[in-house]
């Protein structure tokens, strides 16, 4: 008896599980196909940085030009620049970013009153949901001349700032702004985390006489470690990156010389039909965001012994 | 419990410094707001403008009368709604194979597709092959790329992961194929990740300008989000390099029309922000969780 059933079993079984693949590939392939058509086949594409291009042999007819684009690259009056500058404004962005979302999250979640508590929340996100085309018109008002920013300056007597076109506050205002757009949004992800922490830990360690100082210094920010590994390991992943979005459409050409990025100079030499350049310097983007995060997380791995990483 | 006087210090200091930001987070948009429903001189008038003291409509009325801007609306709900709905049913199919356990080479096909979150060949050999594809001033160019995005896989597949294998075992006794089961067991079982991932390409699509600058040139199918620039951004950085800071006597646009341009714009997602902000968060913590 027991053993006609399971034979039965196999028998149904084994046949539809054969069909069954043949609809999952059906599922499959297409979906493989299109990131390779989408995402791969323009990391092949890359070539165009070891090619001397031009529009009319395409990229595979274009005549071989080994690492020519790059020396030219790093050759240039400009390029050295635009690495620090990109470099300068991610790091600021990193040390003064980081951890505003880490102590909203912790301030939000010392708040008793709970409605309150959500509509801070809830507004602390809202900036995050709009583009840097909308931001950056609203910050351009806001930070101009004669807009309310320098009106307060007034206010507190005295003289009014030059904003948007002064090297050292553009990038103030830049990395200020950049905080404010993200900061509530980050937390959310750190006050997911919290709602994870067993509240025993809080009763045991009120019981030991723990003040929520110490509470939130021994078990609140340990919690949190793991996802701020993660977070940090997948920003320095970005760190060539600066906030293209954002500063394509607040910068002008008084600040050029500190906020052209990366970005911002592979797009100029697209536009200028430099496209083995542009590409040489989108290449140089791409790779070193790949070892650093990939470096970031093998070390990560090797010094928490594989308890903390992201993949 | 009781409370230290150091600890009801600090709660007083918290309550009051997160109001403070929470009103940081607002005053901008008041402002654009209360910008966008003055008179040109009230407001040219320095101030903190919370709100308008001289009103008037007709920085809306101009705005709205401008065809760039209405054809810009049109085109950017077409691509929010034809991306968005495309959006969903290609992560569904591409999420749900992954979700099955029978699926040959499941890890190495995850892999695949979740190494395109840390590696992409950027932005020249991104355009070249939009443009080979002859997708230069078409809809499709602002709609394929994006049509997939590893992470709503991800969090898809997360989702899907968590519906007991029992249930499609049993459908595919009563002789239901995998379509099937997607369609009537999976999918209607996952409407808070559908929700998610509707929500965020949706306001993605509303929000993209960059693919739009770089793939179309014929200003009949060009987005919102671009008209929004021209407005608001390229006036504001021509007057900057001219060292003009009243905008009213020089024939640039004005900022009462900036802000109403503004105000249109994010008017949208304004109207969807409660459920937005509901599913957003569960999507984040979906995305938390490790393939």
């Amino acid at each position: 008896m027991t053993d006609s059933t399971h034979s039965r079993r196999k028998k149904i079984s084994l046949l539809p599980r054969g069909r069954c693949n043949i609809d999952l590939w059906l599922m499959t392939v297409p979906v493989v196909l299109f990131f390779l058509i989408f995402n791969y086949i323009p990391m092949a594409g890359m070539v165009i940085a070891f090619k001397d291009y031009n529009l009319g042999d395409g990229i595979l007819h274009s005549a071989w030009a080994g690492m020519e684009n790059f020396v030219r690259l790093f050759g240039s009056s400009d390029f050295p620049n635009v690495i620090r500058n990109t470099l300068t404004i991610s790091l600021l962005r990193l040390s003064f970013g980081f951890f505003a979302p880490v102590i909203l999250a912790l301030m939000l979640n010392e708040l008793r009153q709970q409605v309150y508590k959500r509509v801070i929340q809830t507004l602390s996100y809202l900036p995050y949901f709009f583009s840097w085309v909308i931001l950056s018109g609203i910050f351009l008002m806001l930070f101009s001349g004669s807009g309310p920013a320098n009106m307060f300056i007034k206010l507190l007597g005295a003289k009014p700032v030059a904003f948007l076109t002064n090297d050292v506050w553009f990038i103030t205002v830049l990395i200020a702004t950049g905080i404010w757009q993200s900061a509530g949004w980050g937390a959310v992800i750190y006050l997911a985390a919290l709602s994870g922490i067993n509240p025993v830990l809080y009763e045991a360690a009120t019981i030991d006489g723990a003040t929520r100082w110490q509470q939130m210094l021994t078990i609140t920010l340990p919690c949190l470690a793991p996802t701020m590994v993660t977070l940090f390991i997948l920003s320095l992943g970005g760190i060539l990156t600066a906030g293209f979005d954002q500063i394509y459409n607040m910068y002008n050409p008084l600040v050029y010389n500190v906020s052209d990025i990366i970005d911002t100079y592979v797009l100029r030499r697209m536009m200028d039909l430099d496209m083995d350049l542009a590409a040489a310097a989108g290449m140089f983007k791409s790779v070193v965001g790949l070892i650093l995060i990939v470096g970031a997380n093998t070390l990560s791995k090797k010094l928490t012994q594989g308890e903390q990483s992201v993949w | 419990m009781k409370q230290t006087a150091g600890e009801k210090l600090f709660n007083g200091f918290n309550i009051v410094f997160l109001g403070g930001l929470a009103l940081l987070c607002l005053y901008p948009f008041l402002y654009t707001l209360s910008l966008s429903f003055s008179t040109a001189a009230e407001a040219n008038r320095e101030g903190f403008h919370f709100f308008p003291r001289a009103v008037s409509l007709a920085s809306y009325q101009m705005v709205l009368s401008n065809p760039d801007i209405l054809r810009g609306y049109v085109n950017t709900i077409t691509r929010t709604l034809l991306g968005t709905a495309l959006t969903l049913v290609a992560t569904c199919v591409a999420a749900y194979p992954l979700a099955r356990k029978n699926l040959p080479h499941r890890s190495a096909i995850t892999f695949f597709i979740v190494f395109t979150m840390i590696f992409s060949g950027g932005l020249v050999p991104g355009y070249l092959l939009i443009k080979n594809l002859g997708l230069i001033n078409s809809i499709w160019a602002l709609i394929i790329p994006t049509l997939i995005t590893a992470f709503n896989v991800i969090i898809m597949k997360n989702f899907f992961d968590a519906i007991p294998e029992s249930l499609a075992e049993s459908a595919r006794i009563d002789g239901a194929n995998e379509w099937s089961i997607l369609f009537r067991i999976y999918i209607p079982l996952s409407k808070p990740v559908l929700a998610t991932v509707a929500l965020w390409t949706a306001v993605m699509h509303w929000n993209s300008w960059f693919d739009a600058m770089l793939y179309i040139t014929d200003d009949r199918k060009q987005v919102l989000q671009t008209f929004l620039q021209r407005i608001v951004i390229e006036s504001s950085t021509q007057m900057m390099e001219l060292g003009i800071t009243n905008s009213s006597v020089t024939g640039f646009t004005t900022e009462t029309v900036k802000a109403a341009t503004i105000i249109l714009t994010i008017l949208p997602i304004i109207c969807i922000y409660p459920f937005l902000q509901k599913y957003f968060v569960k999507g984040v913590m979906m995305g938390g969780v490790k393939e």
